[in-house]
């Protein structure tokens, strides 16, 4: 173990631009996780991935139990689904999901005997973590059991884990980077899991490494998380993992921002951290590797916080995918009278959705509530090209350019200021004092350029 | 379909007489801004900041500011109103930005300008300098300093460098030549002291190099104006002034002559950082600054012009967008 701070670090521990948001992690920061009882029914999607869909395989009226296979990811880019419920498939219907997509999903209505309180607990975060198994398994092995539990980056974007964490002979890893950053305000559920189960990082950080044959395992940690960073060190205490504590500022958890801020290079425009010999995930999801190799148990259950001043009682939860939005609400005392816009996510960067039973996701990280004093509902002015956005982009791109190009549906123009590196991550209108929506032009932008290259 | 219903009935309950519609916004992220952040926030600023000089010019020549002031500012307005009444767009006095072009622009007047000079220069700094590009954030040019042009070479008599000075005021500063017209015509030096307090003839609002400076900084520290056009603008009049200096054994005060006097300061501050007619992004801005730097000081050497901080800004907001496209920063990641 070696605890790094940022100054000793390639990349002094922060990037270029960046905003300091108010984090408004306090509403929830110190109220341990809570199981959530199991819920009379849980709602599937079959996409819950960034790739391709799972082919269902069961039936209505089947009986299934915790943790049963009902979805296969056939494709590369897919992922597996099993049931974090016992009870009997309803139907194969549709779901529409916070991003506004309808998809096939799987009802599962809890019949019989379920796991649940303290037991489920101990099952997916408690307990003991052996450190010195990774060397019994093959990677190859570890990388089949991530497969098979159907895991993706329970940071939000859902990458499939197993395509990221497998033995590549044609891509050199020379560290495995973990994400525990949580630079998204409000959110609190991967500090959470740092706290309550840093065993199951680490275990499951040294199987991925061992996975990708990377060499280092660096977890960076921003500065306002003192107690997480005592966790891990102490628990990373005689393994080769490395700790980066890092300055606090968003979006420090990008991974590209990380990788600079850490290591001190770029990812190549267009490119992906493999590039440059890292593969990157978040904290949550090694939790994940490590309960899926260890203890062979799939993807059903994952953390999340609820909070915000639009909900009466903020907490982090473990629930299981597919528990509904209105559940996990009305389990943290239901919506307060002024709550005004309820986000899947975080405020920065995630999707506002007003149908509460929409499915909690594999990428659902949270469900950030915001009152009306909360929420921005300013007009748009015209843009005097103070150039704030410019000097707060951590891609250095050119927001007001893009966004106006956009607009106008000049996509030369967009493409010669990079329209495509920009990852949405709300810096510039955020600090835009025209108010104009630059991020949702700039992802209009985006999706006309891939359109007109199909 | 229950989950559906319990959401509406929860929402009904405790918004009595709002639909769930009503409650419940969906937007695009990000869904919190900064607060402290908007173009008439950024325009109270620049009026705040631009406080002392508006004092200075009140001390300093009374009656005449005031006035100045009140018919730029009234004019300002009413052109605003009219000429984006005339677009047919909703009207926009709210946002202070007309108010602050009225204000730096009865600071550039001479004491001694017709009423009709400080009328006509501020319905055509809203008109044409501004309304007629398509209003805020659209012009090229710095409004009251197109405004400012327009009178100078209309009124040449009434508004040029002689013209300063008036024998007849009853306000001593205009008795004398302004410290850069004497320096031109005569080779005189006025006293640094006098030059930084602002004790001495000029446009209304440039004479205290102080006042600038303290609302200045002020603008700056909001990072409503971008420090790198005044620092760019200043750096390079202090090296070509220390050049001439050294050259001609001033013993420095040439310095501080072509750095307090002639509006530079006031200039650098406050008509330079104007953000809709300069370049986007840093390196352009100081690109920008050094470019106003170097114009300012070939007028004054070698032009008509005794100051020089006028031209040389239109001059660049012309090649700003050329400086915006030289200056796209390069991406992460692009190599």
């Amino acid at each position: 173990m070696e605890l790094l701070q940022s100054k000793a670090l390639p990349g002094k521990g922060s990037f270029s631009h960046g905003i300091h948001p108010p984090d408004n992690k306090s509403l929830s920061r110190d109220a341990a996780i809570e199981v959530v009882p199991t819920p009379k029914r849980v709602v599937l999607p079959l996409l819950q991935n960034i790739g391709v869909p799972s082919k269902p395989i069961v039936q209505p009226k089947q009986q299934v139990v915790a943790g049963e296979t009902i979805g296969v990811g056939e494709a590369f880019i897919s992922t597996n689904l099993h049931s974090p419920i016992t009870g009997v498939v309803e139907k194969i219907g549709v779901c529409t999901l916070p991003n506004g997509r309808h998809l096939p999903a799987v009802y599962i209505k809890a019949e019989g005997e379920q796991l649940s309180g303290q037991a489920l607990y101990e099952d997916v975060l408690g307990g003991h973590w052996p450190k010195d198994c990774p060397i019994i398994y093959h990677p190859s092995t570890i990388s089949k059991a991530i497969h098979e539990a159907g895991i993706v980056g329970l940071g939000g974007a859902a990458f499939p884990t197993h395509v990221k964490v497998r033995p590549d002979d044609t891509k050199m890893i020379d560290t495995l980077m973990i994400n525990g950053c949580e630079c998204e305000p409000y959110l609190t559920n991967d500090y959470r899991v740092m706290l309550e189960a840093p065993g199951a990082i680490i275990a499951g950080a040294l199987h991925g490494a061992r996975t990708v044959s990377a060499r280092e395992i660096i977890i960076g940690i921003e500065d306002n998380k003192p107690a997480a960073i005592d966790r891990l060190k102490k628990e990373a205490e005689g393994t080769v993992i490395k700790i980066a504590v890092l300055k606090t500022k968003y979006p420090q958890g990008s991974e590209k921002q990380l990788i600079k801020a850490v290591l001190g290079l770029e990812v190549p425009l267009g490119g992906l951290p493999s590039d440059v010999g890292v593969a990157m995930s978040n904290v949550g999801t090694m939790a994940a590797i490590a309960r899926g190799v260890i203890r062979e148990k799939p993807l059903t259950h994952r953390v999340i916080t609820v909070t915000g001043r639009g909900v009466r009682n903020p907490k982090n939860l473990l629930v299981p995918i597919g528990l509904s939005m209105q559940d996990a609400i009305d389990y943290c005392g239901g919506l307060t009278k002024d709550a005004a816009r309820i986000i899947a996510g975080g405020p920065m960067m995630g999707f506002a959705f007003s149908n509460l039973s929409m499915p909690v996701t594999k990428g659902t990280s949270g469900i950030t509530i915001l009152t009306h004093d909360d929420v921005r509902k300013e007009k748009e002015t015209s843009c005097v090209r103070c150039g704030r956005c410019v000097d707060v982009c951590p891609m250095q791109l050119v927001p007001t350019k893009l966004a106006m190009a956009s607009r106008h549906g000049n996509l030369s123009l967009a493409h010669q200021y990079n329209i495509m590196a920009c990852f949405e991550c709300g810096c510039c209108t955020y600090v835009c004092p025209a108010h104009i929506k630059l991020v949702q032009l700039i992802r209009m932008g985006k999706a006309m350029v891939v359109a007109s290259r199909k | 379909m229950a989950n559906m219903m319990n959401a509406k009935v929860d929402l009904t309950e405790t918004n009595p007489g709002e639909g769930a519609a009503q409650a419940l916004h969906v937007s695009p992220s990000p869904h919190i801004g900064s607060t402290s952040n908007s173009t008439r926030r950024m325009m109270i600023d620049v009026l705040i900041a631009l406080t002392p000089a508006v004092a200075m010019a009140i001390y300093m020549f009374r009656a005449y500011a005031l006035v100045h002031l009140g018919l730029c500012v009234a004019t300002c307005l009413a052109a605003e109103y009219l000429f984006v009444r005339m677009r047919g767009k909703s009207i926009s006095l709210n946002d202070f930005s007309a108010a602050v072009t009225g204000v730096i622009l009865a600071l550039s007047m001479p004491a001694t300008a017709p009423w009709y000079a400080s009328v006509i220069a501020s319905a055509v700094a809203i008109g044409l300098g501004k309304i007629i590009f398509g209003g805020l954030g659209m012009n090229i040019f710095n409004p009251a300093m197109v405004g400012r042009a327009f009178v100078m070479i209309s009124f040449a008599g009434a508004m040029g460098a002689a013209a300063y000075e008036s024998g007849s005021g009853w306000v001593d500063a205009i008795s004398q030549a302004t410290p850069m017209n004497a320096f031109k015509q005569a080779g005189t030096l006025t006293p640094i002291g006098d030059m930084f307090l602002g004790l001495t003839n000029g446009s209304l609002g440039e004479t205290s190099a102080l006042a600038c400076l303290l609302g200045g900084l002020y603008l700056c520290y909001r990072r409503t104006a971008s420090w790198e056009i005044p620092a760019g603008m200043i750096a390079t009049v202090l090296v070509i002034a220390g050049v001439v200096d050294l050259v001609g054994g001033h013993g420095g005060r040439l310095i501080l002559h072509h750095l307090f006097g002639g509006a530079l300061l006031f200039g650098a501050f406050f008509i330079a950082t104007d953000p809709v007619s300069s370049p986007l992004t840093p390196r352009g801005k100081a690109i920008f600054g050094i470019g106003i730097g170097a114009l300012v000081m070939l007028l004054r050497f070698l032009s008509g012009y005794p100051e020089g901080v006028m031209f040389a800004v239109l001059l660049m907001n012309a090649v700003t967008p050329l400086i915006n496209r030289w200056t796209i920063p390069r991406t992460f990641g692009e190599y």
